[in-house]
């Protein structure tokens, strides 16, 4: 049968963010999939170096909108681990409250990217409809309804009050009961059902040898989760189970994530009352002392990573951000194998990539030589057309 | 010729379609145009509706600095786009590169790469600035 390369994105109706996918079609099905990343490149990494610890955190903050939380809590616990600072334990409280109210909004986020990706517009609709529920109490508490700067180094901004509380609670209620729903949805629904079934499989032994993490690896049955394996004071004092399913594909990961919402329903009730008095932050100091430190997060997507390398100045010598999507990444171009060229966008929807979060810097070297280049980008970009052309992929973009 | 283009300045105006292309954002202003789609903003009262080609749209809203990858693509979809095309800035960073200004990937607003008739500034923009956005542009269709 005569091959066929689709070109997918990066500009495409079934992706939401620029990233390109080259497939390789023999008929319906997926010979070989590769994926080309670094349309969102903004070079942050390298900002973060000429900016201080102070407006480090509202920059990185804006690595990815979905999981602001995420990182900008990571960045500050490697700083405090620098400076040595102990933060309150009500900060802490209130930081894990805002990062599961995170989650709750990601994944009802995903659930109706998922919903559109099979056609199934009405699930859209209805998950972001209820997701503007934990939007406004996300605004309530923070001020913001995305990127909600609650972080500062040594705690948080604002406190919360026990109206705020009572609001929130008020408002798991309306989430759990539509949650619930979800459920029947998806444990009931034909539509749910034959478009995710079998669809994008990954096993226990492919999730771990290809590196993927957060819910993808979760549904193939392994029970990985920054909150359990390498925990902070907080999630230590909380009683909560780790989300898994066996199915190991797309059906398995919607399962996964809508578990996790009730987890995190039920974690937010002990967050608010086992929360303690007490101060709100403690003094760090502007220039921090030299060192490095490292902090792991279970972002709503996977295992966030970063890194944070001291001089002694004001400003960090290296910032090192690695986020759950690029583990994924791999694990992807394996799931797309095989499968119908119609399951290609559900499949991609289904890690949850996000591209903003993984276009990191890449450093090109030469294996066999070990030159070391540093490339200006008129060289860089002669090297991809003509890299491009040798595949005979000469796509007609002005590249 | 007069009325025809009276009738097209009407139609454009009660239904224009939108193609919304990120260019480099955080990814937060790109839910919130997707917000201002679902029911409770419901941008579609308006006739307002996404498509998937730049063909088919009116109105491109553009989210993100341009980074240099993008700045291609970005003016290869604005060409082609059918005359008369508007487009929009959401967020801060699609005005002026906002946080990211400084980047060494990053090349500034949009209106670094193309015409912008439209900003709407906001870290991210809510979603009924947007909404507030799309209906002034709409206003200066005659
Ligand atoms: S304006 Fe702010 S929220 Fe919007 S894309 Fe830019 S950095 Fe993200």
């Amino acid at each position: 049968m005569s091959k066929m390369i689709v070109p997918l994105g990066p500009q495409h109706p079934a992706l939401e963010e620029p990233e390109s996918f080259t497939l390789m079609l023999e008929g319906e099905r997926v010979a070989a999939a590769t994926v080309a990343l670094g349309y969102n490149h903004r070079g942050m990494e390298k900002a973060a170096e000429s900016r201080t610890y102070v407006q480090n955190i509202y920059l990185l903050e804006r690595i990815c909108g979905i999981c602001s939380h995420s990182h900008s809590t990571c960045y500050v616990q490697t700083v405090e681990a620098l400076a040595g600072a102990e933060v309150p334990k009500r900060a802490q409280y209130i930081r894990a409250l805002i990062g599961e109210l995170e989650r709750i909004h990601s994944h009802l986020l995903w659930l109706g990217i998922a919903g559109h990706e099979i056609g199934f517009m009405t699930l859209f609709m209805y998950a972001w409809k209820d997701r503007e529920i934990v939007m406004d109490i996300l605004e309530m508490l923070t001020g913001n309804r995305i990127n909600y700067g609650m972080n500062m180094l040594g705690g948080v901004r604002r406190d919360i009050t026990p109206e705020q509380g009572q609001k929130v609670l008020e408002a798991l209620d309306a989430l759990e009961e539509r949650t619930e729903y979800y459920k029947n949805v998806i444990l009931q629904e034909q539509t749910v059902a034959i478009r995710t079934l079998g669809v994008g499989r990954l096993s226990r032994e492919d999730g771990l040898r290809l590196g993927a993490t957060g819910p993808v690896l979760r549904a193939a049955g392994v029970v990985k989760d920054i909150r359990k394996d390498d925990p902070t004071e907080v999630y230590n004092e909380l009683d909560f189970k780790v989300a898994t399913d066996e199915h190991a594909d797309v059906y398995g990961r919607t399962v996964v994530r809508v578990t996790e919402l009730m987890e995190s329903y039920h974690m937010i009730r002990q967050i608010l009352r086992q929360i303690p008095d007490g101060p709100l932050s403690v003094k760090v100091p502007n220039r921090i002392p030299a060192g490095e430190a490292a902090a792991r997060y279970e972002a709503p997507r996977g295992e966030d990573f970063h890194y944070t390398r001291s001089n002694g100045t004001d400003k960090p010598e290296r910032v090192k951000v690695r986020a759950p999507t690029l583990a994924n990444l791999a694990a992807i171009t394996h799931m797309i194998d095989g499968g119908f060229l119609a399951d290609v966008p559900i499949v991609i929807a289904a890690i949850d990539p996000c591209f903003s979060c993984t276009d990191r810097m890449v450093r090109v070297k030469d294996a066999s030589s070990g030159r070391d280049d540093v490339w200006n980008w008129d060289k860089l970009r002669q090297y991809s057309i003509e890299w491009h052309k040798k595949r005979g992929q000469d796509l007609g973009y002005r590249i | 010729m007069q009325i025809i283009n009276k009738v097209m300045a009407w139609a454009r105006r009660k239904s224009p379609w939108i193609i919304h292309f990120n260019s480099g954002a955080c990814n937060a202003c790109d839910i919130e145009v997707l917000a201002s789609l679902t029911p409770r903003y419901d941008i579609e009262r308006f006739g307002i509706q996404l498509k998937g080609s730049p063909r088919h749209a009116d109105v491109l809203i553009c989210s993100g600095p341009v980074t240099m990858q993008q700045r291609d693509r970005i003016i290869t979809i604005y060409e082609q786009m059918t005359e008369p095309k508007f487009v929009v800035a959401v967020g801060t960073c699609a005005c002026s590169a906002g946080v990211f200004e400084g980047c060494y990937c990053v090349e500034g607003g949009i209106d670094t790469a193309i015409p912008v008739d439209m900003y709407v500034p906001g870290c991210p923009a809510r979603p009924e600035a947007i909404i507030d956005g799309v209906v002034k542009l709409l206003n200066t269709i005659k």
